[in-house]
């Protein structure tokens, strides 16, 4: 038992030297770069929570003292991503497509993060995958919003026959594994970046139809949408103006929550060589092109995988406190 | 007719009209492809004669319809026709690696499955104590990772930091049941680690939601002991959402196989599917995927029976 201390507590000095003195990247030494940056972020939510606080006063201090800590968390790491995603031009010490490097370099000062296989800089491409690869999952999540949201709610509205009509083949498509799916239809229409697009967002776009439909369902059967259409408003009043400003709260959280489910597929099809393809950045694709080095026990080829964890974290700690709100718990 | 049975038969013919619709939509996706399947395949210089052959080979002269039910009839005894890349039979590429995907998944299924029954019901139990939030951060991190972070992080600890297991999960043609455990192994811990942390999370939600039910505060406040409130009160009513939630997980063990096997280079069906997806071989990922979908539907189609068989409001009807 003392023995096991004892070894952990040696592991631990040799992974905060070599951390400090940069000696070679092992597995404890990654883990022990994550959790410094988590705990770094961690105490920086905090912080701007407390400062937050001190800032205002009355009614304001009360909500904002009411967000916990995990979603300032949140938070701040989706702000440093859309951060990093727009200013990547200026942040990235090297252009996306520059392979100036030899390939599979140690972290250096030159490379700080070393280089890819192909002399790419892994911080740079990284930086550049932040805009490619969420930006795509935005694209994506914002487009099986559209086109799920208001069938959805057309479906809620008018019922009848189109409700039926598409609720049926809405439950055809979901009875297929989505990436089996998305894997057989980019068979057929090859794998370009248009077509992982219009795949994923009409596939994703099954999940909202049904939740745009069943949450807009309970409020059509309201008092208020009755008298509006006896009133004589029009479809799109009625839509617009009854229906939807009531199911913002549920929409908007599964927003956040389709984006994670969003950008873990396309992660996963980029990583199976299918969705972005080299030159362009985008992190699932850096991990499977490099994954090589995990052979020589290097975990550099992980930090793309830690980015998109880390944002999903970050979203889904933003979406539990919505969600609680919306729900009105108060613990 | 008994209102479970009468229950049941629906389930199941609604099943199996979902996998048949299902199947259309597989060989109508196929007859999407865009230009000449032929041509493409054989290449330009492929003389006139050639072509004919290889389209009477295949079948692509009959019209989609006569094509889509000697297809489905074929399907339905294992034969899924001719390989477009390599002219081989699908059924020979595929025998071998189905048995492995399932193997894998099963194995992982069988660790999977009771760790998270047992470790959800315990967090539901418990909730709010140290554990529970320790299970809370530990799923929700499970569930944002990639799988294939997953299965990295355990290659560089448990293989290159422990040296326990070997990095490729080759597997000799004519292994042994014990050869084949130890190459899926570290492959079944990873789809273990996935899928455990929705599964555990999902029947915490479960059993909450059931504890929360005035009928168990009654039990409660009767004075009953806590143990046999939950076997003979809560448990009956909790099977139905547990079953689920192990369905919905399996079903999702599908997906998760895909990836984990070309991480681990492991011979499997998911590795057949990205290869021929890649190569364009349109008849193998049609197999592939309506074997995927089938499993998936059956998965989802026993739960729902067995959550009907389960019901205590259907097994006593008034």
């Amino acid at each position: 038992m003392i023995e096991f201390f004892e070894n952990t507590w040696t592991n631990l000095t040799n992974i905060f030297n070599a951390m400090l003195e940069g000696g070679p990247i092992t597995l404890g030494v990654f883990l022990g770069y994550t959790f410094t940056i988590l705990l770094g972020m961690s105490v920086g939510a905090w912080i701007v929570k407390r400062a937050l606080l001190l800032a205002t006063s009355g009614r304001r201090r009360h909500n904002l003292g009411l967000i916990p800590v995990t979603a300032y968390f949140g938070m701040l790491t989706i702000a440093t991503y859309i951060f990093v995603a727009v200013f990547a031009d200026i942040l990235a010490p090297y252009p996306e497509t520059d392979t100036s490097g030899g390939s599979f370099e140690m972290w250096s000062a030159q490379h700080i993060l070393g280089t890819d296989n192909r002399g790419g800089d892994m911080l740079s491409r990284l930086i550049y995958g932040a805009r490619n690869t969420v930006g795509l999952a935005f694209v994506i999540t914002f487009l099986a919003f559209i086109i799920g949201g208001v069938l959805g709610l057309l479906a809620a509205t008018l019922g009848g026959f189109l409700d039926q009509a598409m609720s049926r083949v809405v439950d055809v498509l979901m009875s297929i594994p989505p990436l089996i799916f998305s894997l057989l239809l980019l068979t057929i229409f090859g794998t370009s970046v248009l077509n992982l697009i219009l795949v994923i967002a009409i596939l994703d776009s099954t999940r909202v139809y049904r939740l745009a439909r069943a949450v807009s369902m309970n409020v059509v059967v309201m008092d208020f949408v009755e008298a509006a259409r006896l009133r004589g408003e029009g479809l799109w009043w009625v839509i617009s103006r009854e229906i939807l400003p009531n199911i913002t709260a549920p929409l908007i959280a599964e927003f956040g929550l389709r984006f994670c489910f969003v950008f873990l597929t396309i992660s996963a099809l980029s990583f199976l060589g299918l969705g972005l393809q080299p030159p362009t950045a985008d992190w699932g694709s850096m991990v499977k092109e490099n994954a090589d080095l995990i052979n020589y026990a290097d975990p550099t080829p992980l930090l793309p995988a830690l980015a998109i964890a880390l944002l999903t974290v970050a979203v889904n700690f933003v979406v539990d406190w919505m969600l609680h709100r919306s729900s009105g718990l108060k613990d | 007719m008994p209102p479970v049975l009468r229950m049941i038969l629906q389930r199941l013919g609604l099943g199996l009209l979902t996998l048949f619709v299902v199947s259309i939509l597989i060989s109508v996706a196929i007859e999407l492809l865009p230009g000449d399947l032929a041509q493409q395949i054989l290449g330009q210089t492929a003389t006139p004669e050639n072509l004919a052959a290889f389209r009477k080979e295949v079948g692509l002269d009959q019209d989609p319809v006569t094509r889509y039910f000697t297809w489905l009839g074929g399907a339905i005894q294992g034969d899924f026709g001719v390989s477009m890349a390599s002219r081989r039979p699908i059924a020979d590429l595929i025998a071998n690696r189905l048995y492995n995907t399932l193997f894998l998944a099963l194995y992982a299924a069988a660790i999977a499955v009771p760790l998270a029954v047992t470790l959800g019901l315990l967090a539901a139990l418990y909730r709010n104590s140290l554990y529970d939030r320790a299970v809370n951060v530990f799923t929700l991190g499970s569930i944002s990772t990639p799988e294939f972070f997953v299965a990295y992080i355990l290659i560089l600890w448990l293989v290159h930091g422990a040296g326990l297991f070997g990095v490729l999960s080759t597997i000799p043609t004519d292994a042994t049941f014990g050869q084949q455990i130890e190459a899926t192994t570290l492959p079944a811990i990873t789809l273990t680690l996935v899928v455990t942390a929705h599964m555990m999370r999902m029947t915490r939600a479960a059993i909450i939601n059931l504890l929360a039910s005035p009928y168990i505060e009654m039990a409660r406040l009767k004075g009953i002991p806590r143990y046999k409130v939950i076997l003979r009160h809560a448990l009956p009513n909790a099977l139905a959402p547990i079953i689920n939630v192990i369905a919905i997980n399996l079903a999702y063990l599908i997906t998760g196989v895909v990836i984990v096997e070309q991480v681990f280079t492991y011979p499997g069906l998911g590795g057949l599917m990205v290869d021929s997806v890649s190569k364009q071989d349109a008849t193998v990922v049609q197999a592939c995927c309506l074997i995927f979908a089938s499993v998936y539907i059956l998965l989802n189609l026993i739960a729902d029976v067995l959550s009907i068989v389960t019901n205590p409001r259907l097994l006593h009807p008034k």
